[in-house]
């Protein structure tokens, strides 16, 4: 309370130029590695293409809905950390260059495009190249543009100070959920549900929504930690402030364990032929490892890492904790992804950590570019100093 | 007891009570908050009351984790295994039964179970702990009740409250703290005689008393209320129908049964009563033999049914054709052939009439046989008679 008598100090300072190296350098090697796994083990460079589109659509779209529920709900606890949440979402601006990779190949990805039969007839108004590439379009359009509408009136609001931009985005907000809510679920539909076209399940757009969620706080919390112990951020951002980005990890692990087991065990009590099989394939050989690994990365793990007060404010367990969830999520993309094309079992080579090279070098990069233009803290709100004044 | 009388007993007994802590009200949240974390340093038992949660308290106060959610998870998660083992219990030992062709024991149908469980028992007991460790329930007296402290820091003002029970608690030191700090209105607080001496315990006849009174009453309320006043049948079992019961009684008719008597003269369906019963068998198997003849056509179904008949029901006597060859080994007497002379000559009534009523030793097999079975069988016992003593016709 003492602290909102307190101005604000922000002197922007500049990123150490070894950040921006390293990120490129990341990225240079993973996409060397990639580029080279297209030649040599093309099929698995296809599939991880798909594993790191979605990861880096669900860190940028749900970095833009922790902006909007800001807006939205008033909070002021994240005002201090929005400008981090604005500039991971800003990755939303490169998405069209990672779908690139996987168009030409949709053929030899998505069963659904070259082969029909009863189901996959009934399917087709929806499941058809063109109405995909549309909705591709359409859905990478919509988020760009709210991207643009956000963040240019908060980066606005850092020069004019003027009240009215949040209240224009608190308005823009509500627009937005929505829109989100049913991209995303489109979205994970497209690329993620119709690799077995013939399953379906109504809760996969929320599981994915969830998990995505707990990804995008996992990168925001590890960019906010290393951004503010370091001292780039506003004076101010302490403890309280982690916890509060912990508490949503653990509340989207628990709320993805929730979507994950309604979805697994319905289908398990139905019992309905043109629904267990994608459980089964899952459930067999060495992928049963994966999926029960998947119960303790993904549940078990932030259940008891995330629950107790004092981890959540300690920045170096809360960093560890982050890099937990967000290899959950990709445990959770390969177990999606993966199984249709190794039914046999789960395999690893160095593929896979070309396409995981590439999204941490990416999102290094993004973050040390952005930097260098904008503030890191959005000095111009209104929200900020009762932000910087939270307490549990 | 008003508050002035209390006041006044607080100021003229100073000597003869006992301290319980000096208290202090502050202004605003910022003073409260400098105070309580001046008085964390010298301090572990005080406490700060404030009219609605001030945030970074716990922070400012210094307190530490607080074990309640460790008992919560512990309670929890021991409720839960003991629920799983109930169930495995349950589906594997004491009635295992096939649901959905789903195995014994299946746990994913089990787990909403045991969160429920879980959240339950450990929602339950937390309250409980809370109840009867930390705040001692059934004494539910404490200093500071009813205090114009404690009136104020309910309504608008923010109050430290330093208890004598502090290894470090001083009196002068204390007072200077809270004037240091800028507390106004610093009050001593004293334990009131009576609420000191009402030591009221877990133990204690009233409690325990009241404890088994409201347990009787719950749950007696609870099983007459909902097992006796308001129980409603589920679902009707297929035996509870509204109609009457055999061998029950019922008012509907002036003899009070449920099961009337048939009409005099009433014939069952297909019946048909058979007349020649007379003391004399030998006159009523000639009279039978006067009226009846044998309905049935001599058609291979018939022999057939004739067939089966025989040698189910009289072949054990007569053996499998008719010549008297029991198969009971003297057990029974075994009956004359049945090729003899005098019962080639009967005429097939005549022959009927002995299975329905009977002859000497051989019983009535009216019970076994139907009518059409009967005739049938004296079909098949002509084509056994046929089959020794063929005419000249049949070997051609």
């Amino acid at each position: 309370m003492s602290s909102t008598t307190h101005a604000i100090h922000y002197e922007k300072k500049h990123l150490p130029a070894s950040a921006g190296t390293l990120g490129w350098g990341v990225l240079i090697a993973g996409l060397a590695v990639a580029g080279a796994s297209f030649a040599m083990d093309p099929m698995r460079a296809k599939y991880s293409s798909i594993m790191l589109f979605m990861f880096l659509a669900g860190v940028g779209i749900c970095s833009l809905f922790m902006v909007s529920i800001e807006y939205l709900a008033g909070a002021v606890w994240s005002t201090p950390l929005r400008r981090v949440f604005e500039i991971l979402a800003s990755s939303l601006l490169f998405l069209p260059l990672f779908a690139l990779p996987i168009l030409p190949f949709m053929q030899e990805l998505y069963l659904w495009t070259h082969k029909t039969d009863d189901i996959l007839a009934r399917k087709a108004a929806y499941l058809n190249q063109p109405f995909f590439l549309i909705r591709l379009a359409l859905i990478l359009g919509i988020w760009i543009l709210f991207y643009k509408l956000f963040t240019g009136r908060s980066y606005k609001q850092d020069e004019t100070r003027d009240q009215d931009l949040t209240r224009k985005n608190v308005k823009l907000s509500a627009v937005f959920i929505p829109v989100f809510g049913i991209s995303i679920t489109a979205l994970s539909i497209d690329f993620l549900m119709s690799l077995e076209p013939h399953w379906f399940s109504t809760m996969f757009g929320v599981n994915f929504f969830a998990g995505s969620l707990v990804a995008a706080l996992g990168v925001i919390t590890i960019t906010v930690i290393l951004l503010n112990e370091n001292g780039y951020l506003v004076k101010g951002i302490i403890g309280d402030h982690y916890y509060s980005l912990g508490f949503g990890m653990f509340a989207g692990c628990v709320f993805w364990t929730y979507t994950a087991f309604s979805q697994g065990m319905l289908i398990w009590y139905a019992n309905l032929p043109e629904e267990t099989p994608w459980f089964l394939n899952r459930w067999e050989g060495s992928w049963k490892v994966i999926t029960i690994a998947l119960l303790l990365v993904h549940f078990i793990g932030p259940l008891f890492g995330l629950i107790q007060r004092k981890n959540k404010r300690n920045p170096s367990r809360m960093i560890f904790m982050a890099a937990w969830v967000i290899f959950a999520h990709v445990l959770d993309l390969y177990w999606i992804v993966v199984p249709v094309f190794q039914p046999e079992g789960p395999s690893l080579r160095l593929t896979e950590f070309g396409f995981i090279a590439i999204a941490i070098g990416f999102l290094i990069v993004l973050v040390t570019q952005q930097a260098k233009k904008k503030n890191l803290v959005a000095v111009g709100d209104p929200k900020l100093q009762r932000g910087l004044a939270f307490r549990l | 007891m008003s508050k002035k009388a209390k006041n006044n007993a607080m100021s003229e007994n100073k000597e003869s009570q006992k301290l319980f802590a000096l208290t202090g009200l502050f202004d605003t949240p910022d003073e409260i908050m400098h105070a309580a974390s001046a008085a964390s340093k010298k301090y572990r038992k005080y406490d700060v009351h404030t009219p609605y949660p001030v945030h970074g308290m716990d922070d400012a106060m210094g307190l530490g984790e607080s074990p309640i959610g460790w008992c919560t998870l512990l309670i929890g998660t021991s409720c839960m295994l003991m629920m799983l083992g109930f169930i495995a219990w349950v589906s594997l030992v004491d009635y295992p039964l096939v649901w959905a062709g789903k195995p014994y024991f299946s746990l994913p149908g089990y787990i909403p179970i045991l969160f429920e469980v879980t959240v339950l028992t450990g929602a339950v007991s937390t309250v409980l702990i809370l109840f009867f460790i930390v705040s001692g329930f059934p004494n539910n007296n404490h200093p500071l009740h009813d205090t114009p402290y404690m009136q104020r820091t309910s309504d608008d003002k923010f109050g430290l409250c330093l208890e004598a029970a502090d290894p470090n608690f001083n009196e002068a030191d204390a007072k200077g703290l809270l004037e240091k700090m800028g507390a106004k209105n610093i009050q001593p607080v004293y334990y009131e005689k009576a609420e000191a001496d009402a030591g009221l315990s877990l133990t204690h006849p009233a409690f325990v008393s009241f404890l088994a009174f409201v347990i009787v009453g719950v749950s007696g309320a609870a099983y007459f209320g909902l097992n006796r006043m308001v129980f409603m049948v589920p679902f009707n079992y297929m035996s509870v129908q509204g109609r009457a019961v055999a061998q029950e009684k019922n008012n509907i008719f002036k003899d009070g049964r449920s099961m009337q008597k048939p009409v005099a003269g009433t014939v069952a369906r297909g019946l048909l009563p058979y007349p020649f019963k007379l003391d004399d068998q030998i006159k009523a198997q000639a009279e039978a033999g006067k009226y009846l003849s044998n309905p049935l056509p001599r058609t291979e179904a018939v022999f057939e049914l004739g067939k089966t008949q025989f040698d189910s029901k009289c072949s054990a006597c007569h053996g499998y054709y008719g010549e008297g060859d029991s198969r009971l080994n003297g057990k029974f007497p075994a009956p004359p052939t049945l090729h003899s002379k005098k019962v080639s000559e009967w005429t097939d009534a005549n022959i009927y009439h002995v299975i329905t009523e009977g002859q000497n030793v051989m019983p009535s097999y009216a019970k076994q046989l139907t009518r059409d079975e009967r005739w049938a069988v004296v079909h098949y016992i002509r084509a056994l008679q046929r089959s020794l003593k063929p005419k000249e016709t049949d070997l051609q």
